[in-house]
C-alpha cells in the first residue's frame, strides 16, 4: 500500500467502445503498480485544459485486482461543461494526467446473499468492476442493463458473453424492451441488495418502486454523479483567506476556489460524500442546493452549502473558507 | 536498524521494562499541560527517525515477548480473536498491509516475496518461514487476520462500512484498556463508544464518524489515546478484571515509580483496498513512572495533566484510587518551569 496519494499517469490507450463512448487506459509514469481497489470505486481525474484545471470523478471499470493499469469509460455529453469534450477530443495517447487514489462511495454490502444491479447507459461502469470482483469471490449477482439502442450501448455483448445471459439481461429502448422493475423487485430472496446507477430519473423511479415494495433502505444503494449545474455568475467572499472571487456561469464554487489557489477539501465532487461541506456566513440571494448530502433542515437553515455542486442565485455569498 | 528483543513478562513477576532508548521513543500523548477529548487526528505519515512514528507499523524491543503474551491470552480465551464470516476479504487486506509495512520498516527482521498469488513470508525474530497462496486461507495455519496479528504488536479491529456507519465485525484484542471484543463484536461506532463520558455531549463522535466514513485509501490517519495501568500488564480485559482490578489498591508512596504506568495507545486507521473496510490499529505502549521522569519535560507535564483532569475522566479511566499518590510522587520532579509545546522530549 502506497502512502503518497496522487498518481501521475500516462494515457496508454483510447478505445472507441460504442457511439459517443470511449475507454481510456492509464498507467503510472513512475512504473509503480496501481493500488488494488474495491468494485464501485471512482478516481478523480485532474486534467489541464489550457489555463483550466478540471477535476472530474469517473468510476473505475477495470478489474479491481489488476494493478497494471486503470480503465474508465466516458460518454461524450452534448451540453458538457467541457470535461467530456476534453476527454473525447483533446486527450491523446501519451498525454499525462493526475489521478487521485481510488475512493469508494458505492461499495457493495459484503453480507448480501444476492446482488442485483440495474444500470442505465454509461451508469454501467461501476458494475463492470463490481461484477469482476463478485465473480472471483463467487457471489450471486445479476445485471439488468438498459441501453438506448444496440450501437449506443457499451459492453453489453462482452458482459453477456462473460457472465452468461442468465445473469446479464439487456433491455433496448429503441426495441421497446424495458427493465421489468416490478417483477424483479417482487421476487427476490431475503438478503438481496439492489444497486442502481444511471440517469437521475431512473434512479429515483427504481428506488421509489423498491421502497413501495417494502425493501428496507439498508438494502438499496445508488450512485449518481452530478455535474455542477450552470447558473448566473456571483461573488464569493472567502472569510478565512480574506479573498473575494467570482464564480462563473459554468464554474462551481469549488472550482472557483481552487482557481484562486485555495485548497478546499473534496472527495466525490458530485454532491454525495459530504467532504466539501462549507459554512455560509451570510448571503444576498437564494442558495441553490443541488447535493444529495445535506439534510432538509440543513438546507433550509441557509448556513451550510456543498460547494462542489451547489451555488447561489443572487449577488454575493460569504463563506467560512 | 537491528533491534535487541527483550525477554520479559507482562504478568506474574512482571519483568517488563524499557531500555533508555525506548523511553525516549515513547509516544507521550500530551502536547500541552492539560487534557481533554478532541478529534485529534493527523495524517499517519513517517516521523522522526528512531521515534515510534519512524515506521507506520512500529516494531520495538518488546516485540517477541508481546507475541508470547498474546499466545498465552489466546490459549486461555480464544474469543479474543473473532471475525464474522463476511470479513474474509478484509482479513487478507490486513495481512497484506502488516506484511508490507513490517518488511518495509525492518528488512533485517521481515521479508515478503511475492510471485503473483504465491507469497513467501519470513519473520526472523519469531522463527517463521511460511509459503502460502494469497486468497486461499487453507494454505495458512490460521485465518489470515489471526495469522498475521499473532506476529504484530498492538490490537487490531477491522470495521466494515455500510449504512453510513462503521461496524466492529472482526478483531484481535489482547492488549486492551478494559474493553471486550467479544462484547462489542457486531456493534456500530456509536454503540461501542456508548460508555465514554463527556465526549458525546461535545459532538466528538459524530464528527469522528463523518471523518472516518470518508477516510481515503493511501491516506491513513492516527491519534493518541491514554490511560494508566498498575503493573506492566498488557491484558487488562473485562474478562480478567479479578486478576488486575485489585492491583489498583496496592499503590503506595514507596512503589509508585515501579508500579504505576502510563499507558499510551497509538491508534492508526487505514482504508483497506479490496474490502473498503477500515483497519483500526490500537498499539499499546507502557512506561513506568520512574522511566517517565528521566525525561524532564514529561516529568513536569504529567503531574500537571493529572491534577487538572476532569473528574469524569478520572473515574472513567479508573485512576481514582491512586491518582493523588501518583501526583504527590511526580511533583518532586516538577520545578514549575514552563514546558515546550508538542509531545517530544526537548
Amino acid at each position: 500500500m502506497t502512502i503518497n496519494t496522487d498518481m501521475t499517469v500516462r494515457v496508454t490507450a483510447i478505445t472507441p467502445v460504442a457511439e459517443k463512448v470511449k475507454r481510456f487506459r492509464f498507467e503510472r509514469v513512475d512504473g509503480q503498480p496501481m493500488p488494488v481497489f474495491s468494485g464501485g470505486a471512482h478516481v478523480v481525474v485532474a486534467m489541464r485544459d489550457g489555463d483550466l484545471l478540471r477535476r472530474n470523478p469517473y468510476s473505475l471499470m477495470s478489474s479491481p485486482r489488476d494493478s497494471r493499469a486503470y480503465e474508465i469509460s466516458t460518454l461524450r455529453v452534448e451540453n458538457s461543461r467541457g470535461g467530456s469534450a476534453f476527454m473525447h477530443e483533446k486527450l491523446k495517447v501519451g498525454d499525462t494526467l493526475v489521478l487521485s487514489q481510488p475512493i469508494n462511495l458505492f461499495p457493495f454490502d459484503v453480507r448480501g446473499r444476492k446482488h442485483i444491479f440495474m444500470a442505465g447507459g454509461i451508469g454501467i461502469t461501476p458494475f463492470i468492476a463490481m461484477m469482476d470482483q463478485m465473480h472471483r469471490e463467487d457471489r450471486s449477482f445479476e445485471l439488468h442493463y438498459a441501453i438506448r439502442n444496440r450501437s449506443h450501448g457499451a459492453y453489453w455483448k462482452d458482459l453477456a458473453e462473460r457472465y452468461g445471459t442468465h445473469r446479464v439481461k439487456i433491455y433496448v429502448d429503441d426495441e421497446k424492451l424495458f427493465i421489468p422493475v416490478d417483477n424483479i423487485l417482487g421476487s427476490q430472496p431475503l438478503g438481496t441488495h439492489l444497486y442502481v446507477c444511471g440517469p437521475s430519473g431512473m434512479i429515483d423511479a427504481v428506488l421509489a418502486k423498491a421502497r413501495g415494495a417494502g425493501w428496507p433502505d439498508q438494502n438499496l444503494h445508488s450512485e449518481r454523479f452530478l455535474a455542477p449545474p450552470p447558473g448566473k455568475s456571483f461573488r464569493a467572499i472567502l472569510k478565512k483567506s480574506g479573498k473575494t472571487i467570482t464564480v462563473g456561469t459554468h464554474q462551481s464554487i469549488l472550482e472557483a476556489v481552487e482557481a484562486a489557489g485555495i485548497d478546499a477539501p473534496f472527495l466525490c465532487r458530485g454532491g454525495a460524500c459530504g467532504q466539501c461541506e462549507t459554512g455560509v456566513v451570510s448571503c444576498e440571494g437564494t442558495l441553490e442546493h443541488n447535493d444529495h448530502y445535506l439534510e432538509p433542515d440543513d438546507k433550509k437553515s441557509g448556513r451550510k452549502i456543498m460547494i462542489c455542486v451547489s451555488r447561489l442565485n443572487g449577488s454575493e455569498i460569504t463563506l467560512d473558507l | 536498524m537491528n533491534i535487541n528483543f527483550r525477554q520479559e513478562t507482562f504478568r506474574g513477576d512482571f519483568t517488563f521494562k524499557n531500555s533508555p532508548d525506548t523511553v525516549r521513543r515513547f509516544p507521550f500523548p500530551f502536547h500541552e499541560d492539560s487534557y481533554m477529548y478532541s478529534v485529534n487526528m493527523e495524517p499517519h505519515v513517517r516521523g522522526a527517525p528512531g521515534s515510534a512514528f519512524d515506521s507506520l507499523i512500529d516494531v520495538d524491543e518488546h516485540y517477541v515477548s508481546e507475541m508470547q503474551d498474546r499466545a498465552l491470552v489466546l490459549k486461555e480465551d480464544p474469543l479474543r480473536c473473532q471475525a464474522l464470516p463476511h470479513m474474509m476479504t478484509s482479513q487478507w487486506d490486513t495481512l497484506e498491509l502488516i506484511m508490507e509495512q513490517q518488511a518495509a520498516g525492518y528488512p533485517e527482521h521481515f521479508t515478503l516475496t511475492r510471485d503473483g498469488d504465491n507469497w513467501h513470508w519470513v519473520n526472523r525474530p519469531l522463527g517463521i518461514d511460511q509459503k502460502f497462496v494469497f486468497g486461499d486461507a487453507s494454505t495458512l495455519p490460521y485465518e489470515p487476520m489471526e495469522y498475521i496479528t499473532r506476529q504484530a504488536q498492538g490490537d487490531f479491529c477491522i470495521v466494515d462500512q455500510r449504512d453510513n456507519n462503521l461496524w466492529m465485525d472482526a478483531g484481535m484484542v489482547t492488549t486492551q484498556a478494559d474493553w471486550s471484543l467479544d462484547f462489542d463484536i457486531g456493534m456500530n461506532f456509536m454503540e461501542w463508544h456508548g460508555p465514554v463520558p463527556l465526549a458525546h455531549q461535545i459532538g466528538v463522535f459524530e464528527r469522528a464518524l463523518k471523518f472516518l466514513l470518508n477516510l481515503q485509501q493511501g491516506k491513513p490517519v492516527r491519534r493518541l489515546n491514554w490511560t494508566m495501568t498498575i503493573n506492566p500488564r498488557l491484558d487488562t480485559s473485562p474478562e480478567n478484571y479479578p486478576k488486575w482490578g485489585p492491583d489498583r489498591m496496592t499503590v503506595t508512596p514507596e512503589n509508585v515509580g515501579n508500579k504505576v504506568h502510563l499507558r499510551c495507545e497509538l491508534q492508526s486507521l487505514w482504508r483497506l483496498p479490496r474490502s473498503n473496510a477500515i483497519l483500526f490499529v490500537i498499539r499499546c505502549y507502557l512506561i513506568k513512572m520512574e522511566e517517565l521522569v528521566t525525561v524532564p519535560k514529561w516529568a513536569r507535564r504529567f503531574p500537571r495533566v493529572l491534577r487538572t483532569l476532569p473528574p469524569e475522566l478520572v473515574d472513567y479511566k479508573g485512576l481514582t484510587r491512586y491518582r493523588q499518590t501518583t501526583i504527590d510522587w511526580l511533583s518532586k520532579f516538577d520545578d514549575g518551569a514552563p514546558t515546550s509545546p508538542g509531545i517530544f522530549p526537548d
